[in-house]
């Protein structure tokens, strides 16, 4: 039932958030804070070490003639990704406090419907159901840009739907294909994960299934080269809609890689690897490379995201313990930090009215603790030890490493190129001196300093002490490692340059490339 | 000894009291803090080495573990300390001269603005340093390693407001980055090779798995090395060092001077395993560090900012410790680090007073006649420049420099060029010593001193000079009575040099022939800068000459050329890309659909004969596809 609620609270929650508007002012933020709490709290039970596979599940008849089951389930895996949700759906009810001034109650129910179709994809387990909660979110989505977005928000929020719309139609098409074959080969017709998973198909038939899933969460994640919705809508959507998508939207793309794409597809998963990691490693040092180019401060946040992607996108095609550890890390901490982010970029321009680095520089002076915050952030974002960041990317780098060394070394460089973009950030916006006059500007207030103090936490916890989400996903990730490996091993037709040669303690456990 | 996690947890408390609640704390209270903090830490270090003492601990080393940091499949980096004597040598350096350069900063901080701030910086970073010499793995060392970088850039960034300090600062992180990256694939390369990252374990694992001399350890070797060229302003990374010196001038003398640009000298004394099995890399630190120490030397030379002579002067000495550590003059590399500390960080801290004193000048050329002015600042930056013009018998730096000369030579590795490199750059080094000293000292008065050091700047000043006069007395050449109370306390951490018994025999007189010309360079540079510079013939300088000293004063021209190589295209790069070229590709197939709808929206235009016209034109094409097919 934990499940149920989990998805029916926000649900509710937005409901009554657009029915109270008119009752009072006030009353929608406060029901949609006292709703993600309420889900934080719910959630937090679900952090405990399970006994089987799956934590807790719901799984009932919904449309039976075609074999659609109404099918939640988590594990470790979903249920870090939920906290994340709900943590970060709280954060971003607390910073459109008083940012959002019209149409209160119809904003919150937006932003609590995302989130509920956000936590539906993490725990759907009918591949039916998951595409219900994929587009379930994409909706409130477009409206939360298109209605409370910045000056180029129309233009900003088609773009975000066509990309996303159009990888959802081949997700769906590669769903009924999926449906279709193992109805075939079994007699079975059911969208049921675990009922499709290991289905025996021709490769060519296995590929293109597999790009059908993998477009649709490549343009999520994003991956290049269909990355470039994402700093428009980033840009031009409300500050509150960039926490989501920056925090949220994404990692479904990453997610769905995870547990759909190699598990459902590992022949044909492992062919496109390298091609995979080489379009990872491009993004890592593309996005790193125009985030440095910007002057608009909220689009040059979103590049880096491309570039933060491009790791975790790296590890899942090197599929091996130590670089999907780092994956799973990667998207929490990224998210953290990428959302304090576009946090400070928000409260700049609630002060500012402006998010153009060039009009900026000096705000030290007169805000040191933002200042601190900003630094800190850009800090975990350039992956200083110390932070959550640089967990996630040195365990994906050094579990990549014995997969592919030229790429891995490639993928390091982004970390000079991330150093280079992180620092000129706060050099730009914080020191130097003020380029033009301004009012007496107000340091963080008691409510900005909560949520950023909150952030700020989390991500050196997790940078000091991450094993409790090690623990919780480790199980998830040693299966998942099974699976993939336990497919029958073809010879690889597509290789870039060669991997590193046997390694001396011999293959290590779950080393998906370990046959090469 | 359960409390070794204390020493860097001080500092580290101390950063968060200031950083959290410096706007409320006074500046009497920020300073207690800020100080109190590493001189606690100070304590705990040397009642730290007296327990070692003591003990003598099995494996000649004490180890904590305060918590697992990460586990997964081998990966099990603990946040776990291993302390040996090389350990508590360098932490002796940063707790010791840490409290002392605090305590000056009480004073020469004290009319800035930001100076809780400034505490707080500064207490991260002696944490991060520790954390960086105290960690048993190499992923916690790195921690320490980009910690102590981090802090490199705030403070060398401190005075925010002018953006070319902020230039200065991000040139520091972004070039020691370009060397931690080559020494963080160093750590992958390493534990995919050898399944561990704890240092102790992973030089037996090096030993049982790669014959010596053998690719992979040599790979290993020169990637780290690339780390410690970057932290260690080495060539070829070089460059960020004499920019760094926008930093106040405090932070100069701890992290400029005596301990982050050290690190990578602790790095390769501290790996000396896998270093010894690759001897190509250690022929690389070898002509690196030689190499770096003339061309610093000639820098040194030519600068007319105070802070940019002792900076090469930095980058020189610390050239000689990567000779020594290259020849395999292990503890003669480490001996040079403690006695450099204490000279160079009374040197800058000297300088700070005469910048100080005149109100924020550092151009040599503005200075002179202070020897009365301020008498004991003359005298401890003369204690503090004759021990770096390694003057014999009398200096600290005599001893740590002689023994590397003498064994860059004579160790089995050695040779006579490295000899003659050792001995043209203590040449050097004594000329443009002393010609910054006279510059500063001696001649009429340029500008009119301001204010005297106080007590709290005095005092550190007096400590050091009497700590760069005598700290060398704890090991002296068999010629001089053999005191080895230093390479002994190291024995347990690194391994003695080996010293080809074929040239042993020659140590007198290839003392005495130093140590000659050493004071005759003196005597040179007295003869040339003690007169001040209008004194001399203006003009008169050949062309090649000024060209040259153009050069040097560049540095080479090593800035020139990276802003060329790297700078520029990078720029160039993300300039012609702002708009991000996919994006416009994709751009074009959304105009290409709007464009095709108004072709076709046009066609609808209400007019029948319109219509009935592409009706007619549309049946004839048909009929006549179908006539020709």
């Amino acid at each position: 039932m934990i499940l149920i609620w989990l998805i029916a609270i926000p649900v509710a929650g937005g409901l009554a958030a657009w029915l109270l508007d008119k009752w009072a002012p006030g009353a929608p933020r406060w029901t949609a804070l006292v709703a993600m709490l309420l889900n934080l709290l719910i959630g937090l039970r679900l952090l405990a070490p399970a006994e089987g596979p799956w934590l807790v599940a719901i799984d009932v008849p919904w449309i039976d003639a075609f074999g659609i089951r109404f099918h939640l389930a988590i594990d470790g895996l979903s249920a870090v990704l939920i906290t994340l949700t709900n943590g970060l759906g709280m954060i971003a009810v607390a910073c459109s406090w008083h940012e959002i001034d019209r149409r209160r109650g119809f904003f919150f129910f937006n932003l609590l419907w995302v989130l509920a179709g956000i936590i539906g994809v993490f725990s759907a387990l009918d591949l039916f159901l998951f595409y219900f909660f994929w587009e379930l979110m994409m909706v409130p989505m477009f409206f939360l840009i298109a209605i409370w977005g910045h000056e180029n928000r129309i233009y900003a929020a088609v773009k975000f739907f066509l990309f996303t719309q159009i990888g959802g139609l081949l997700m769906l098409a590669a769903i009924i294909g999926l449906y279709i074959v193992h109805g075939r080969a079994t007699g079975i017709y059911t969208f049921d994960y675990n009922a499709l998973l290991g289905t025996a198909m021709a490769p060519p038939t296995a590929m293109w299934l597999m790009l059908g899933f993998l477009i649709a969460f490549a343009v999520k994640l994003p991956a290049f080269p269909v990355h470039s919705w994402l700093p428009d809508a980033h840009t031009e959507a409300p500050t509150a809609g960039s926490v989501i998508l920056a925090g949220l939207l994404l990692k479904t793309g990453a997610y769905g890689l995870l547990r759909f794409v190699i598990p459902l597809f590992p022949e044909a998963a492992r062919t496109f690897a390298p091609f995979g990691m080489l379009l990872a490693v491009i993004a890592i040092l593309y996005g790193a490379l125009l985030a440095f180019s910007q002057t608009d401060l909220k689009r040059l946040v979103a590049y880096t995201s491309i570039s933060h992607m491009g790791f975790v996108m790296l590890a899942i095609f090197a599929w091996n313990e130590l670089a999907l550890q780092g994956a799973v890390i990667q998207i929490v901490c990224h998210g953290i930090s990428t959302g304090a982010l576009f946090i400070i970029v928000g409260m700049l321009q609630e002060r500012l009215h402006t998010r153009d680095l060039r009009r900026m520089g000096g705000l030290w002076d007169q805000m040191p603790r933002m200042g601190g915050m900003a630094l800190l952030f850009a800090l975990a974002s350039l992956g200083l030890p110390g932070l959550g960041n640089f967990v996630g990317e040195f365990l994906i780098l050094i579990g990549v490493y014995p997969v592919h060394r030229t790429l891995t070394i490639l993928a390091a460089l982004g970390l000079v190129a991330a150093s280079i973009y992180s620092l000129w950030i706060v050099q730009q916006a914080f020191h130097g001196r003020a380029r033009e006059t301004r009012h007496r500007l107000t340091d963080l207030t008691g409510r900005e300093g909560t949520i950023l103090g909150a952030l700020v936490l989390a991500i050196v916890w997790l940078g000091l002490y991450p094993q409790p989400v090690f623990t919780l996903t480790r199980p998830v990730l040693d299966r998942m490692l099974q699976t993939a490996r336990s497919a029958p091993a073809t010879p690889l037709k597509i290789t870039l340059a060669p991997a590193a040669t046997a390694r001396a303690a011999g293959p290590v456990e779950g080393d998906w490339h370990a046959d090469r | 000894m359960q409390s070794f996690w204390l020493i860097p947890a001080l500092p580290l408390a101390g950063f968060l009291i200031l950083a959290l609640g410096g706007g409320r704390l006074s500046r009497g209270a920020a300073a207690v803090v800020g100080v109190g903090s590493v001189g606690l830490s100070a304590v705990l270090t040397f009642w730290a080495v007296f327990a070692f003492l003591a003990a003598r601990p099995e494996q000649g080393a004490f180890t904590q573990n305060v918590w697992q940091w990460i586990a997964v499949a081998d990966l099990t980096p603990a946040i776990a300390f291993h302390v040996d004597a090389l350990t508590l040598t360098m932490m002796g350096v940063i707790t010791g001269v840490g409290f002392f350069i605090h305590l000056y900063s009480v004073g020469y901080m004290a009319g800035e603005t930001g100076y809780a701030r400034f505490f707080a910086y500064m207490n991260l970073f002696v944490s991060a340093m520790l954390i960086l010499v105290m960690a048993d793995n190499l992923l916690l060392l790195y921690l320490g390693w980009e910690g102590v970088g981090l802090c490199s850039y705030l403070l060398i960034g401190f005075w925010y407001r002018d953006p070319a300090n902020g230039y200065a600062a991000r040139k520091a992180f972004v070039v020691t980055r370009a060397g931690d990256t080559a020494m963080a694939i160093g750590l992958f390369l390493l534990f995919d090779r050898l399944g561990t990252l704890h240092i102790q374990e992973l030089m037996q694992r090096a030993v049982d798995t790669w014959p010596a001399a053998s690719a992979m350890p040599t790979i290993a070797a020169l990637l780290l090395l690339g780390g410690a060229v970057g932290k260690s302003a080495q060539l070829p990374l070089q460059t960020w060092l004499p920019d760094a010196m926008a930093g106040p001038t405090p932070v100069s003398a701890l992290i400029h001077a005596a301990t982050m640009v050290t690190a990578g000298v602790y790095l390769i004394a501290r790996t000396h395993v896998l270093f010894e099995l690759a001897p190509a890399a250690l022929t690389a630190v070898a002509a690196i560090g030689a190499l770096t120490l003339l061309l610093a030397g000639f820098s040194a030379l030519c600068q007319t900012d105070i802070k940019r002579v002792l900076a090469y002067s930095t980058i020189s000495q610390i050239g000689y410790m990567f000779l020594a550590l290259g020849v395999g003059a292990w503890s003669a590399a480490i001996f040079h680090l403690v006695t450099h500390a204490f000279f160079k960080a009374l040197l800058f801290l000297g300088a700070g007073a005469v910048i100080h004193a005149l109100d924020g000048e550092q151009e040599l050329s503005r200075m002179g006649g202070l020897r009365r002015e301020l008498p004991l600042t003359f005298l401890t930056f003369l204690a503090g420049a004759a021990s770096l013009a390694a003057l014999p018998l009398i200096t600290a730096g005599f001893y740590s420099k002689d023994m590397i000369i003498w064994e860059a030579y004579a160790a089995a590795r050695g040779s006579l060029i490295w000899w003659f490199a050792a001995l043209g750059g203590a040449l050097l080094t004594v000329v443009y010593t002393f010609r910054m000293f006279f510059r500063v000292f001696e001649g009429p008065l340029q500008t009119r001193v301001h204010h005297a050091p106080g007590v709290s700047m005095t005092l550190p000043l007096v400590v050091l000079a009497v700590l760069s006069l005598t700290a060398g007395f704890v090991e002296m050449p068999r010629t001089l009575g053999g005191v080895h109370l230093f390479s002994t306390f190291m024995a347990g951490a690194l391994p003695m040099v080996q010293l080809d018994p074929a040239r042993e025999g020659h140590e007198w007189f290839f003392q005495v022939l130093s140590a000659g010309l050493v004071l005759l360079a003196l005597l040179v540079s007295w003869r040339l800068f003690r007169r001040p510079i209008a004194h001399r013939a203006a003009g008169a300088d050949s062309p090649l000459k000024a060209a040259l000293q153009r050069w040097w004063l560049a540095g080479w021209g090593f800035d020139w050329l990276y802003d060329r190589l790297f700078v520029r295209p990078y720029i160039f790069l993300a300039r012609i890309n702002r708009n991000d070229v996919i994006d416009s590709g994709i751009d074009q197939i959304a105009r290409g659909a709007q464009t095709l709808y108004r072709t076709a929206s046009a066609t609808q235009t209400g007019r029948l004969r319109t219509y009935a016209a592409s009706m007619a034109l549309g049946a004839a094409l048909v009929i006549a596809l179908a006539v020709w097919s």
